[in-house]
């Protein structure tokens, strides 16, 4: 297609830089500097979309973010594909493919129109008000089809192959929006030597001035003053200047979220670059500089394809040398249209304005139009439109001053530029926390007083004359950047004022065309006269009934038309209505953008133990625990892991095994008080404790319940190490500092986490002290003389070892604490020590059945935030000696104390080969009626290659009185029957460890 | 994300903290001698105001020191930080 | 009442919906009232609802400070299951589920509820125990709820990313079928409208500022920014507020109240058939029926009344929905926003009676509170006719955190409400 509707010069856009796209499969020429919004238009397109509810032909509306209605699907090519996005935000680049959405089979026809010749039943709310019979249908046939019918472009079927990035960055003075006040702003608070970043969510910064022919700023041209202050500002080596980037959230404490985008209007972006950037900005100060939104008038038809803002005609001209039609109608409440219309005079393109005002409150800009040869038609009201896929003509009629509507005539067009007023965009001040106020000599919601270091300047806050809002953006900018000099600018004087009009009059013929006040919605203001009919009184209720303001544009061109309109059914004045919540984002920002780059891999770290490269060599499985990585089973060639897990289990039991417990969080305890402090921290007593003894510690939390478990070892008078599960490391840490900070402050304890500083290599098994005693030096590996829960500190291959007489398996069982650079060395040392005595590496599962034998609880596995000491059989571990401990109080609470709490047990499958599930329910009786009555359930389940059959630990309500009952586990298909039974499998006296 | 200005190490993004919830809130001295419901009290209730709030705060990827901090709970405005055990301050500076 | 149907509907086409009626009335507190709710909410609504209905009470009032429906019955994220471990809590919630199954025509308001199914997935072998625990308890309670494999889980929502390369491979999932989403407005609504019709005055824009008592201490009624009103029985259901307005009657309460946050992308076709939870990384995530992705995401860490959250609870989130959900990841999201939530230390509701004679509560629904709506609305309904609670609601009273009975689904579930 060529670009037909195209000014042979002007605009900023390059002429030698010619693009080539696609919309809907057929070519769509361009310009360097174009949107596909003007795109479009150039091409002489208007059509270019359906509406979401009736499916009513679109074009574009306006020239910027706040599109409602050209919504296109864009494909970038390699599945970079994207629904819903705004023409006007859209940098025409080459080889993009654009469709148009929400339609079926084409954008020219569209079966869903039908929905059209129905919106008499299509009303607001129509849904809670029917498809309630018979009630099967809603799943099946009503909601699938509302479901159909909704939504807007179709979401990406495939992964996106982009990358995003995240930033931070601090700064003195943040200003948002680049336009007059902006600038000004950012000129202010970089001249005090500030650091600024100044942000705008367009290609080009200047805002307004990007459209300004004719103004002059201190005596130079509007572009010209634009180039110069760009052009100083860049200079400054404290400022940040950021194109294309949207200030999307306020957040507290001046955190201001900007998504930048940066390769989306590249042609052949550079691989290495993300396409999207995240600004976590934390700024000392804020100037908000967010410019104002152009409202539409309500009239019957409004809605029609070359139907926009007054602005925008002027924008697509000026700055984009675009035609947008041969003869525009201009319809307007306000003075600024005036100048679009002169501006669009001046290019040659036949104009007429339509004024609701009355001829005494437009004289001044009227006379002026006329002067140039445009025809105005002051006091006149729009009744309708008309026109196919494109608006052919207004109906339009004089209102005299009682507001009686007179005769209706058509006017032809080809383009209407509508301006009801102007909007502040008070979003990120609304975000902010500010509280706004309805003024109304601008008609809007306007900054009230700021919460946060914040101010507002330009048209953000209702000031539209160009010299104003220069001084304003220099008074912000100097005030947040502590600047005292003031500066004086001279600009061109800007028509403002506007009267307000919530709807055009109608001359109350009962006509079929609808009033839109939501554009992309389908709003009609008979939907809002509907909802306050029924109720609706709130302006939130309106809009949540209406969905008025709920599209992708979030209502910035409708809002205000909305809220006057509902104030005007009331009554009230609106103050008194208020305004919705102002919701992040300022624009919609892609998923992909916030996640950053914390996908995949980098989607949470890894966390590795000294021996992992060794496991992964060996050809180990893992499994996740919190963030380790750890080797569950290891199997051989050909092995499953039932079938590896059954070989290191008889291992251990009968050589050797050796087991990286790495993992286990550990905490060094140090200082004069540090028995006394772990004697309030566990149930057990530790004073008494001798240096080179062992404990094994429950540590509760103050309800009562238990929080971790771990080996304590007193390694000194005043020194202990303390080992917590894996996953209770950190928590641990926390709970103690916790209390040591703020409980007893007066102890002196000193605590520090050595996690990470040791490697812990679990060598269990008969075998294990012949390993280890041609490796070790400096300790007496002597039954006596290292007995179990003791530990020695000495060398093991050459290496400083603490090493433990401990054992989760039951076994004679060392752990080796050697520093963790040597972790993997000593452990291929023991291996290749062992070999002879056939030792096995194994795994977290072999782990967990060989103590599981033992009838050893894991935290987090039989405890579950709501069990006791007593209920897992440990209450042995309290010391009667103490009279508090963390925890103790809660253990004498009612409930706490009462029968029928649920207790550790063994479980024995009937059937000796079946392996209940873990998290199997536990009942008295199949048989019983459902709801039934549940005893507990299986904690841990395993197949015990040391037993021959399975085994289960399970918590039972009472369960240590029920032993050697019968009682019944949930299985997949049923119930299997089980014996309760004590939960220690293996060597029930304890001798094993002894060895 | 709020900003917190840990006595210890100034401003810092409150990723680097724990927020340990209300401050003042004694432990027994004996909690032996604590009736049921007093100690459901001391576990469980809290004031959980709309306004000024004195709560607890841990750099926990930091200095790891605990302090209390009064801050408003209607705006996130933060109204004063000051250290544990100190009482909290009866005219809060703004 | 004007009854909806599409018949009035096609009526009403006819003569432009002029005569539609108000679906609630606007009515100026009376002096007096048999019963008095606090807090316009769903829960809230429910309650008069069931009041007026089931229990012959003509004179209630509901009142609320803003606009109905305006807290977190409009702010969440809609999702609707009764799957819970307790059988205290999968009661609670499975009454609901019920009621919700025929709430569109019992109150003759289509709610929307629209049983899609809730999967919640399992990226780790705690996750599986867990999960079963949960599916074999359900299944002794009657409730729906199955385990699915990986591939299984794919099969019933195929937009779902079970590469096994995942920092977090989907290893399974429990899924009940009969759970699924609703339109949360429309439930505010629909209550109202049922209430209204039966008498119930529901008053926004009143705040109440203190409470009555009588010389045995007992409630005589509620002080409010629109005057007086005189009442023996205040039922308290105020959400993220109930500590504010209990403090008004002299009592604390075991609750803190947290920012919770949302989003929703923009209105995308039918891509997403069911709704799914991972707990472990944080994603929670529906369609709606205008076609925008709605995602749940976490709470600050602080107290706060703040309806406003930081960014990288939404970030975080975004990672989780990325990372289960890689096609998504160029879509935007559109609107972002808070709640607060009041949460208990058993992450369990309290529902029942107080130490103050004549004032009910209930609260502490946490980040979960909306799947209840009717249920709750239900048993406090009786709690309060009766002046004891219905056998539903009674493990949920205030005495369990002296005695220590709690209903900690939270620990013991690894499982989000």
């Amino acid at each position: 297609m060529v670009q037909t509707y195209r000014l042979v010069r002007g605009g900023r856009i390059d002429r030698s830089k010619p693009i080539a796209m696609r919309f809907n499969g057929k070519e769509l020429d361009a310009f360097a500097g174009d949107t596909v919004a003007s795109a479009l238009l150039a091409n002489g397109i208007h059509f270019a979309a359906r509406s979401f509810k009736f499916h009513r032909p679109r074009g574009v509306f306006s020239h910027g973010s706040e599109e409602p209605n050209a919504l296109l699907s864009v494909d970038r090519g390699g599945g970079r594909i994207d629904p819903n996005n705004s023409a006007s935000a859209i940098e025409a680049v080459d080889g993009l493919s654009l469709r148009s959405q929400n339609h079926w089979p084409s954008l020219q026809f569209d079966v869903g129109a039908v929905n059209g010749a129905l919106s008499p039943l299509f009303v607001a709310g129509f849904y809670y008000k029917t498809f309630m019979w018979p009630r099967s249908f809603w799943d099946r046939i009503y909601e699938p089809a509302i479901r159909a019918a909704a939504g807007l472009g179709r979401a990406p079927a495939t992964p996106d192959p982009d990358r995003y990035q995240h930033t931070h960055a601090h700064c003195d003075v943040l200003v948002v929006g680049a336009g007059p006040a902006g600038l000004a702003a950012a000129l202010a608070a970089s001249e005090a030597g500030k650091r600024v970043i100044l942000a705008d969510e367009q290609a080009e910064m200047g805002g307004a001035l990007l459209h300004e022919l004719t103004s002059t700023i201190d005596g130079k041209s509007a572009w010209a003053w634009l180039e110069d202050t760009l052009a100083r500002l860049a200079s400054r080596g404290t400022v940040t200047l950021l194109p294309r980037t949207t200030a999307f959230g306020y957040y507290n404490h001046n955190h201001v979220g900007l998504v930048q985008r940066v390769t989306d209007h590249l042609a052949d972006p550079h691989p290495d670059l993300p396409r999207e950037r995240l600004w976590q900005v934390r700024a000392r100060e804020v100037v908000l500089a967010t410019g104002s939104h152009e409202r539409p008038l309500v009239f019957a038809g409004n809605d029609r394809p070359g139907i926009m803002l007054a602005e925008s005609l002027r924008v697509f001209v000026n700055r984009y040398g675009v035609v947008p039609g041969q003869r525009a109608l201009i319809v307007t409440s306000g003075a600024s249209a005036y100048t679009a219309a002169a501006d669009l005079k001046a290019v040659g393109i036949d104009v007429a304005v339509v004024d609701a005002r009355p001829h005494n409150d437009c004289a001044v800009e009227a006379a002026a139009l006329r002067a140039a040869g445009c025809e105005v038609l002051a006091g006149h009201t729009v009744l309708g439109s008309r026109g196919r896929g494109r608006v052919s003509g207004l109906i339009v009629a004089p209102v005299d001053d009682s507001g009686k509507v007179g005769a209706r005539r058509i006017l032809p067009c080809d383009c209407v530029g509508l301006s009801g007023g102007w909007t502040p965009a008070v979003h990120l001040f609304s975000q902010s926390r500010g509280k706004l106020g309805y003024d109304a000599a601008i008609d809007a919601f306007a900054p009230g007083t700021s919460v946060q270091a914040e101010r507002s300047a330009g048209a953000a806050r209702g000031t539209y004359q160009l010299t104003a809002c220069l001084g304003e953006g220099w008074n912000a900018g100097a005030a947040a950047a502590g600047l005292a000099r003031g500066r004086r600018f001279t600009a061109s004087a800007s028509r403002t004022g506007f009267r307000p009009f919530r709807q055009l009059p109608t001359d109350g013929a009962k006509g079929r065309g609808r009033a839109f006040v939501d554009l992309q919605n389908d709003v009609t203001v008979k939907d809002i006269e509907l909802a306050v009919r029924e109720g609706f009184e709130s302006i939130e209720h309106v809009k949540r009934y209406t969905t008025t303001g709920m599209a992708t544009d979030q209502g910035k061109t409708s809002n205000m038309n909305a809220l006057g309109l509902v104030a005007e059914t009331l009554g009230k004045p609106m103050a008194e209505i208020g305004t919705t919540t102002f919701r992040l984002p300022y624009t919609p920002v892609t998923f992909a953008a916030l996640a950053g780059p914390n996908r995949g891999r980098l989607f949470d770290p890894s966390r590795t133990t000294p021996t992992h490269d060794w496991a992964v060599a060996a050809g180990a499985s893992f499994e996740d625990v919190g963030l380790w990585k750890r080797a569950r089973c290891f199997p051989l060639q050909g092995e499953d892991m039932d079938a590896a897990v059954a070989r290191e289990c008889r291992a251990v039991r009968t050589r050797a095994g050796i087991f990286d417990a790495s993992t286990l969080g550990k905490i060094e305890v140090v200082g004069p008080d540090a028995a006394e402090f772990l004697n309030r921290l566990y149930t057990n007593a530790f004073t008494r404790l001798e240096p080179g003894r062992c404990r094994y510690g429950l540590m509760l939390k103050e309800d009562g319940y238990i929080l971790d478990d771990g080996v304590v070892a007193r390694l000194a008078r005043d020194r202990f190490h303390v080992t917590t599960t894996t996953g209770g490391a950190a928590r641990v840490l926390q709970h103690m500092e916790d209390y040591l900070q703020t409980e007893w402050p007066n102890l002196q304890v000193y605590l520090t986490s050595i996690t990470e500083q040791y490697a812990v290599i679990a060598l269990q098994g008969p075998k294990a002290r012949e390993i280890l005693t041609l490796l070790v030096d400096g300790i007496d590996l002597g039954r006596e003389a290292f007995p179990h829960m003791s530990l020695r500190i000495g060398s093991v291959c050459g290496v400083p070892c603490r090493l433990f007489r401990v054992s989760f398996t039951g076994e004679l069982g060392y752990e080796l604490n050697v520093p963790s650079d040597y972790g993997q060395p000593v452990w291929e040392a023991v291996i290749e020590r062992g070999q002879a005595f056939g030792i096995t590496p194994y795994g977290t599962e072999s782990m967990h059945v060989l103590r599981a034998e033992k009838g050893f609880i894991v935290v987090g596995q039989e405890t579950d935030g709501t069990v006791t000491p007593d209920d897992v059989g440990l209450a042995g571990l309290i010391a009667g000696s103490k009279t508090d401990f963390v925890g103790c109080r809660s253990l004498a609470r009612p409930d706490l104390v009462s029968p029928g709490r649920r207790q550790l047990v063994g479980l024995m499958t009937e059937d000796a080969q079946g392996v209940l599930e873990e998290g199997a329910q536990i009942v008295a009786d199949p048989a019983e009626p459902i709801p039934m009555r549940m005893l507990g359930h299986v904690t841990s389940s395993y197949w015990s290659p040391n037993c021959g059959r399975s085994i289960a630990l399970a918590l039972i309500a009472a369960g240590r009185s029920l032993i050697g009952r019968r009682l019944y586990a949930t299985t997949p298909t049923g119930f299997a029957e089980v014996r309760v039974c004590n939960p220690i499998f293996v060597d029930r006296k304890g001798e094993r460890v002894h060895a | 994300m709020l900003l917190i200005t840990c006595p210890y190490c100034g401003a810092r993004p409150e990723s680097e903290f724990r927020c340990g919830g209300e401050a003042h809130i004694a432990r027994p001295p004996q909690p032996g001698n604590v009736d049921d419901t007093a100690w459901a009290d001391y576990l469980f209730y809290r004031t959980n105001p709309k306004g000024v709030h004195a709560e607890r705060w841990l750099h926990a990827h930091g200095c790891q020191r605990w302090f209390n901090m009064l801050r408003d709970t209607a705006s996130d405005q933060v109204i004063g930080i000051y250290a544990m055990g100190k009482s909290r301050p009866d005219r809060p500076k703004t | 009442m004007h009854r909806f149907s599409l018949r009035t509907l096609l009526a009403e086409a006819l003569i432009g919906h002029e005569g539609w009626e108000r679906q609630w009335r606007s009515p100026e507190p009376k002096s007096a009232y048999d019963a008095v709710i606090v807090g316009g909410g769903g829960h809230g609504l429910a309650t008069a609802y069931y009041l007026a209905k089931e229990h012959g009470l003509t004179e209630i009032a509901v009142l609320e400070k803003g606009w109905i429906g305006g807290g977190n019955t409009g702010r969440n994220t809609t999702i609707i299951r009764s799957n819970y471990l307790y059988e205290e809590s999968a009661a609670i919630y499975e009454h609901a589920v019920r009621l919700w199954e025929g709430l569109s025509r019992e109150l003759n308001y289509n709610v929307m509820f629209s049983q899609r199914g809730v999967m919640m997935l399992a990226h780790n072998v705690h996750d599986v125990q867990s999960l079963k625990r949960h599916v074999y308890a359900n299944r002794l309670n009657g409730i729906d709820n199955e385990w699915l494999s990986a591939e299984q889980a794919k099969a019933f929502c195929p937009p779902l990313n079970i590469s096994p390369h995942m920092r977090y491979p989907v290893i399974g999932a429990s899924l009940q079928r009969r759970g699924g989403v609703a339109r949360h407005d429309a439930v505010a609504w629909g209550y109202a409208r049922g209430a209204d019709a039966m008498g119930v005055d529901i008053i926004q824009n009143c705040e109440v500022l203190g409470f009555m008592r009588g010389p045995d201490g007992s409630v005589t009624g509620v002080e409010t920014s629109k005057g007086p009103i005189r009442t023996p029985r205040v039922g308290v259901v105020a959400a993220g507020h109930t500590s504010v307005i209990m403090a008004r009657a002299g009592l604390r309460m075991p609750l803190e109240s947290f920012p919770l946050q949302a989003l929703v992308s923009e209105p995308v076709k039918p891509v997403f058939p069911c709704v799914v939870m991972s707990n472990t990384i944080h994603a929670y995530i529906s369609q709606s029926d205008r076609g925008e992705l709605v995602i749940g995401a976490g709470t600050d860490q602080y107290v706060s009344y703040s309806q406003q959250g930081g960014m990288h609870i939404a970030t975080h989130t975004l990672e989780a929905i990325c990372e289960l959900f890689p096609q998504f990841s160029r879509l935007r999201m559109l609107r972002n926003w808070g709640g607060i939530v009041d949460v208990t230390p058993d992450r369990s509701p309290i529902i029942g009676l107080t130490p103050i004679p004549g004032l009910y509560v209930n609260c502490g629904w946490g980040t979960g509170g909306f799947k209840a709506t009717p249920g709750s609305g239900h048993v406090f309904a009786h709690t309060i006719a009766k002046g004891e609670p219905h056998p539903i609601n009674a493990p949920f009273a205030l005495d369990r955190f002296r005695t220590g009975r709690l209903i900690d689904e939270a620990a013991a579930a690894a499982v989000a409400h």
